[in-house]
């Protein structure tokens, strides 16, 4: 890549891949499992942490050599808070039908582990080109994960892709429910999203040994 | 030259190959292997795990048998309504029944074992270890527990997830925290609740709208627990069609004397924990008793969409539902069970306590059994645990307490270490 040079670039691939925050750091699960059940939700939910944990690892760069340890948590705290004040307004403005299906959980991405884990493993100590990289591509990793456990969830528990039906008609059984086929009415509650993450986490660790940690 | 012959000969070119699992298990499935102990032991017990499922299955097959003659009847009086003097011979045990049962649960039986045994091979193969006698019981035991209008996809789809993420990822037979049988009734039960419960599955054809002879309407079943919580206190079975098994159910549960009788096999063959089923059916009654009294008291109105159920005969919960079946057949399970023998009892209680439970506070879940027994498969470990850890410290205090009279100080150590 002419871009970035090859240090830079793996600051974004590595968490989309060997060091994905959801399947091997094992964080941001809560909200992995609550609003995977659309896609459309997955994805609205992944642009907002991209656009948190981009900005907010850049500001938090920015301030680190101003923020007295004793208080940097309450200081990382307001940056979020701010930005995921900024995105729900926007969601609610904009977008408000999605706003009231995220619900609370917009609001809880103050509290996701990954990006509080991204400002205190990373952009305390980074300059902020090298953050905001940091921030995005965790972020990327957190949304492809994401979106991964939202296209089965939706899929094969409503039939549906973005809300639009791909299987054909559940009621008037054209499509494949001509068939028998009927949807997996499992994949809509949470667990469903703890076994498609955990079915993910075996497949990746099954590619690369290496990931397997000690027993 | 015999098949057996044949087969010994074969054995020895796939060695080492990566199919050899695969072939291993059809050649043990059918003889005997040519092998003998090259080391170790020579003494064995003749119960290894191939007798022990065997046993079990046994046990479970005039279950199978009685659930084919029950579609065929249920069927029956479904459409023409009960015959006015029942006779065993001429309205229940026919050849129109039998042959009803046997057409809509065989299918049920083969994809049950066709799939569940096509998993264990691909990871046999995959992982190189023999295959394992794990699914035998498994596979009989799912089209026992699944409505007899189940389709067959379903519960193909419900055999995969219960196999693999019920039991293979956590390192196959022996290993599973959940019994794989029953995970595999959770996944129906959650995913396709509209052919899990309702009044349309539990009889054959009701949900293709086999109407009743001279009129339009469809014919339907109720099991008697999805009946009482609807808030109705009329039953329409009586104590003997409940006991002997006349009810609609899931295709094996409904005779609570099969039941009973292939827990008497079991417990005398020694295969079954005696003390999971007695402390079980105890913690049922206890619990059953708490509402009844409940009743008696008046703590309760008539109108409360409790009252049904709770006002049923504490003694009844065992013969209605899958109680007495999960009872004999599921909490039994050596592998997801506790181990120890306090542990059987605290286990087994409150299975039953916890069943009763759900059953009445949720009338959503009236099969509350499979639930209170997988929630206990996962409390197993904790309960054995505790029961370890009570009887190293017991065995303490009786070492601090023991008075010990040695004949010089320094055997005071030696005398302390033996006592314990």
């Amino acid at each position: 890549m002419g871009l970035l040079s090859k240090k830079d670039a793996n600051l974004i691939l590595d968490p989309l891949a060997d060091n994905n925050p959801i399947t091997i750091q094992v964080l941001g699960i809560c909200s992995a499992l609550a609003i995977t059940a659309e896609l459309q939700a997955s994805v609205v939910m992944s642009i907002s942490v991209l656009f948190v944990l981009g900005v907010g690892n850049v500001v938090i760069s920015l301030l680190r050599n101003v923020i007295p340890s004793k208080i940097r948590i309450i200081v990382q705290l307001i940056v979020v808070a701010t930005l995921v004040i900024v995105v729900d307004q926007v969601l609610k403005a904009f977008a408000y039908e999605l706003s009231k299906t995220l619900a609370v959980f917009v609001g809880l991405i103050i509290t996701n582990c990954i990006i509080m884990g991204r400002f205190e493993a990373f952009a305390l100590g980074n300059g902020p080109w090298k953050s905001f990289l940091d921030g995005i591509g965790n972020a990327l990793g957190y949304g492809v994960i994401l979106i991964i456990v939202g296209f089965f969830r939706e899929l094969l528990g409503s039939g549906t892709l973005f809300g639009i039906p791909v299987l054909g008609d559940p009621i008037a059984k054209t499509g494949l429910y001509a068939t028998g086929y009927e949807n997996n009415g499992f994949m809509i509650i949470p667990p469903a999203a703890l076994i498609v993450v955990g079915i993910i986490i075996w497949v990746q660790r099954s590619r690369n040994k290496a990931l397997i940690e000690e027993a | 030259m015999g098949l057996k012959e044949k087969l010994h000969k074969t054995k020895l070119k796939y060695q080492g190959k990566k199919m050899a699992p695969a072939f291993n298990a059809i050649h043990t499935f059918l003889y005997a292997p040519n092998e003998t102990t090259h080391s170790g032991s020579h003494v064995r017990g003749a119960d290894d795990l191939k007798r022990t499922m065997n046993t079990v299955i046994m046990a479970l097959v005039p279950c199978l048998l009685f659930g084919m003659f029950n579609t065929g009847y249920q069927q029956d009086i479904a459409i023409n309504g009960a015959p006015e003097a029942f006779s065993l011979m001429e309205h229940f045990l026919t050849w129109d029944n039998f042959w009803l049962g046997l057409i809509t649960i065989l299918p049920l039986v083969v994809v049950s074992y066709g799939v569940g045994l096509a998993v264990e091979f691909v990871f046999a193969v995959i992982k190189g270890h023999e295959v394992e006698e794990g699914y035998l019981v498994t596979g009989m035991l799912v089209p026992l527990i699944v409505p007899v209008d189940i389709p067959l996809w379903m519960l193909a789809v419900a055999v995969v997830f219960g196999v693999v993420i019920g039991k293979e990822v956590f390192g196959g037979t022996g290993m599973n925290i959940l019994n794989p049988a029953l995970t595999i009734r959770a996944f129906l039960f959650f995913a396709y609740p509209t052919w899990m419960s309702g009044d349309k599955v539990w009889v054959h054809g009701a949900v293709d709208g086999v109407t009743k002879s001279g009129t339009t309407d469809a014919i339907s079943g109720e099991t008697v627990l999805g009946y009482l919580a609807q808030g109705n206190t009329e039953m329409s079975y009586s104590l003997s069609d409940m006991f002997f098994g006349f009810i609609p159910g899931s295709v094996g549960e409904t005779s609570t004397l099969l039941i009973l009788l292939g827990g008497l096999f079991l417990i005398f063959s020694k295969i079954a924990s005696w003390r999971i089923m007695v402390s079980a059916v105890i913690g049922a009654l206890a619990m059953g008793l708490i509402f009844n009294g409940v009743v008696t008291a008046g703590w309760i109105p008539e109108y409360s969409k409790f009252y049904s159920l709770m006002n049923f005969e504490f003694w009844q919960h065992l013969l209605v539902g899958g109680l007495a079946f999960g009872i004999v057949y599921m909490a039994t399970d050596p592998v997801t069970g506790s181990q120890t023998n306090r542990g059987k009892w605290i286990y087994g209680f409150l299975i039953g306590f916890l069943s009763v439970m759900i059953r009445v506070f949720n009338p959503g879940y009236p099969e509350g059994v499979f639930l209170a027994i997988l929630l206990m498969n996962v409390f197993a470990p904790t309960i054995d645990h505790y029961v370890v850890r009570g009887n190293i410290k017991r065995r303490m205090k009786r070492l601090k307490n023991a008075t010990i009279y040695p004949k010089t100080s320094g055997e005071v150590e030696a005398l302390k270490t033996e006592t314990v």
